[in-house]
């Protein structure tokens, strides 16, 4: 046991390293304000040549095969440059989601032409995706989407609304789950393609979130033309499709966010007790509970060791990082709620310039329980360790062998 | 990054499951349960010695097999998994690891061969009344040369041959060897949660014992043999965590109710995911531990703690959930729920309930970040 890197990791570190080093900043709360104090159009721009650069280097697309402009190494690389790019104030959130799941659902499935054409530039970061699954009627059951292609001589032509859609007010392509056949089961009757966002017909609306903020979209289809060598799969093969993409969005959305442990430790210095007598962090009840968050997110750390000592090995890690967003979403929930009852009434001001870490606890409060839907909720993450680790089996199912269209959807 | 165990290590994990299942398991620990008259089985415990798994990180120049920390979180994984009801813990975890720690070469050399050999059984006598004892609490006395005062409770201590006591001596506390079989020492059995391992009250009474390291250091020596067992026990715990887990699982998919398996109703799902999560977690802290423990890293505080804490909660759950997805069956003498809801507890308690750790890890993390 031992946590050094190997001699051919290490010196992919130091050259990850050299290179953000060359060209990001280090993390700073300080920086992270003039971050925020970007326009989103500036952001995006910083963004894009981030990228331009990360592939001018060969820091895009790691993992990715040498003949689509990737690197070709092992899982492990991508992790530990996402571990070095970590330290830094670097601008890559708008690629997340199309370098890590659409454009390797792309590569997965569309022929050369096609990859010609879009994976270069999506890995230059000269166009940017968007993953069009969820809908106001599916969200955990994605299958039941109601977004309809019907077939128009060498088009297709798109009808409906998705929902909770990240950065598609700046996407240029996005990949779209669309039901083809509603006279077949749910799960056979859809299909994928790729839409160009820019297009008539699709509008995209900010969804005004109850934390405030506005990180995702609506996006309605209006008649919107599809070629038909856009198509990613065949008809009917869109749930096959869709799976590619989803195994990587749970590896995607496991990261931390927001103050953890050792900000509330922190924290809990500078508060006064309850009893009256003393800060906080003498507080024995207080105690009890940092040490409960101190083995969660050391645990969750070091299930991770766990997951890249099996990527170094060259083993394929399973369902089981699942655990990772039902950690993290919970505990950040916990630490904001249990920061602000801490200030007593002066926790419901959420000023940052008043509040302890900027509103950082606060911030976590009120995005947490987003959090913990986003990507698969607590309740679908623990069916899947239930059903794909443990084995269990499936819940009974009533959409078994009924056509699409004679299903109950509620309103 | 290499956060796993060696191909070897794996073996002999594979090794020692292979073993137990044949030689241990349910039916030898319900031997010890159903007859009041017997503290461990002694037929595993020979066998367990022959094995060399007593000695398996006594170096070899005492007769062990010097194996590593390593292999023998290995092996404590798979006794905890079998629910093992030998004195093992307490004869290798604590008795032998603080010879290890702090013995004269003369008392390793005439203690650990025995131990190897299993013809020693130790024990760790902390305890003396309800509540958890601290430096200032001692009140068992030694004088150089012989002890005086009462220990309650001693788990394996109306089995085992010899004791490490923690005791005043002058203004401190000192760590001391007694051989409890000598007219000055009275055993007691005590009735317990948990009969599948003995325990008893000792009683000292100008009893001849002799110091392992200085005078004075014994708190010190305490709480470090204590963090060393805390790494151990933790894989027990994981062991016998996931024991719970599979053979709830197990049950969720055989057990019909309302015409269908039971594990595939959510409220069953959701329980036996959360038990996972509540493994991984305590796995992941104990791996950390097992690291620790073995580079003699400056984190091992920190780490033993850690390891604790999340393997105590995580046996709790398993265990108590195990039972509730046996329904009714898992509330019967006879189905095997209660014998991990019992060790669950004793492994919990002993070496410092779940509170203390938790109050030692946050102690740890700010010494971190005093440092």
């Amino acid at each position: 046991m031992d946590f050094n890197d190997t001699t051919e990791e290490a010196k992919f570190r130091a050259e990850a390293r050299a290179f953000l080093e060359a060209n990001l900043t280090p993390k700073s709360s300080d920086k992270e304000r003039l971050q925020r104090k970007l326009t989103p159009a500036e952001y995006l721009k910083a963004a894009k040549a981030y990228q331009a650069k990360k592939a001018e280097n060969g820091f895009a697309g790691i993992t990715w095969a040498k003949e689509q402009g990737g690197r070709g190494l092992p899982p492990i690389y991508s992790v530990i440059f996402n571990q070095e790019e970590a330290k830094f104030d670097a601008p890559s959130a708008p690629f997340s989601i199309g370098l890590g799941m659409c454009v390797p659902t792309v590569i997965a499935f569309a022929d050369e032409a096609t990859k010609d054409r879009y994976v270069a530039k999506a890995l230059r970061g000269d166009e940017i995706w968007c993953q069009l699954f969820s809908e106001p009627g599916a969200g955990s059951d994605v299958a039941a989407s109601k977004t309809k292609a019907v077939r128009d001589g060498d088009d297709w032509v798109i009808n409906g609304q998705k929902v909770w859609t990240t950065g598609a007010q700046f996407s240029d392509f996005g990949i779209v789950l669309v039901r083809t056949n509603p006279d077949v089961e749910k799960h056979k009757g859809l299909t994928m393609f790729i839409v160009d966002m820019k297009q008539a017909g699709v509008d995209v609306r900010p969804i005004h979130q109850a934390s405030g903020g506005r990180d995702f979209n609506e996006v309605y289809f209006t008649d919107v033309r599809v070629p038909d060598k856009n198509r990613l799969g065949d008809p009917g093969q869109g749930w096959g499709v869709a799976l590619v993409t989803l195994m990587n969005e749970r590896l995607a959305v496991g990261g931390s966010y927001g103050p953890d442990y050792k900000e509330i430790f922190e924290f809990a210095k500078g508060i006064n007790a309850p009893s009256g007598d003393g800060p906080l962090i003498q507080d024995e009840a207080f105690r009890q509970k940092l040490a409960d968050w101190i083995v969660r997110a050391e645990g969750y750390k070091l299930a991770k060791f766990r997951t890249m000592t099996a990527l170094s090995k060259g083993q394929t890690p399973g369902p089981e990082s699942s655990i990772g967003k039902v950690i993290n979403a919970n505990q950040m929930m916990d630490i904001g709620n249990t920061a602000i009852e801490a200030l007593d009434h002066y926790g419901i001001i959420n000023d940052g310039d008043l509040a302890p870490l900027e509103g950082a606890f606060h911030q976590s409060y009120m995005f947490a329980p987003g959090l913990r839907i986003a990507g698969g909720t607590d309740e679908i993450l623990k069916n899947i360790i239930a059903e794909r680790v443990l084995g269990l089996p499936q819940d009974v199912r009533v959409d078994k062998g009924v056509a699409f269209k004679d299903l109950p959807s509620g309103r | 990054m290499n956060f796993d165990f060696s191909d070897d290590q794996k073996s002999l994990k594979d090794e020692a499951r292979r073993f137990l299942a044949d030689k241990a398991g349910a039916k030898v620990t319900r031997r010890v349960l159903d007859d009041a008259a017997v503290s461990y089985d002694d037929g595993l415990w020979r066998a367990v010695a022959e094995m060399g798994w007593l000695g398996a990180a006594i170096p070899e120049e005492h007769g062990g097999l010097g194996l590593g920390r390593l292999e023998l979180c290995v092996l404590a994984e798979e006794l905890g998994r079998a629910v093992a009801p030998i004195p093992f813990s307490s004869t290798v975890y604590f008795f032998a690891e603080a010879l290890m720690l702090a013995g004269s070469d003369a008392q390793k050399a005439a203690v650990l061969p025995k131990v190897a050999a299993g013809e020693v059984i130790g024990c760790f006598a902390l305890s003396e009344g309800p509540g958890a004892p601290s430096a200032s609490s001692i009140q068992a006395k030694f004088d150089g040369a012989t002890l005086n005062g009462v220990k309650i409770p001693v788990t394996d201590g109306d089995c085992a041959s010899h004791a490490v006591v923690v005791a005043k001596e002058g203004a401190g506390i000192s760590l001391v060897l007694v051989d409890l079989n000598q007219a000055g020492v009275t055993r007691t059995t005590l009735k317990t949660l948990d009969p599948t391992r003995g325990h008893a009250k000792l009683e000292f009474k100008n009893a001849k014992a002799e110091r392992i390291g200085a005078a004075g250091q014994g708190w010190d020596l305490a709480e470090a043999v204590l963090d060393r067992a805390a790494v151990l026990l933790a894989f027990e715990q994981v062991g016998g965590s996931q024991a719970c887990l599979e053979m709830a699982t197990a049950y969720a998919k055989e057990r019909y109710a309302f015409s269908r398996q039971i594990g595939s109703f959510q409220a069953i799902k959701h329980k036996l995911a959360d038990m996972y999560v509540s493994i991984e977690v305590a796995r992941s802290n104990a791996y950390y531990g097992a690291w620790a423990l073995s580079t003699e890293a400056a984190e091992m505080p920190f780490a033993a703690a850690a390891s604790r804490v999340a393997a105590s909660d995580a046996y709790y759950l398993c265990a108590k959930e195990n039972i509730q997805t046996h329904g009714g069956m898992g509330f019967t003498w006879d189905v095997d729920c209660h014998l991990f809801f019992r060790r669950a507890k004793l492994l919990a308690v002993q070496a410092g309930a779940p509170a203390v750790w938790k109050e030692k890890l946050v102690k740890r993390l700010e010494q971190r970040n005093a440092a």
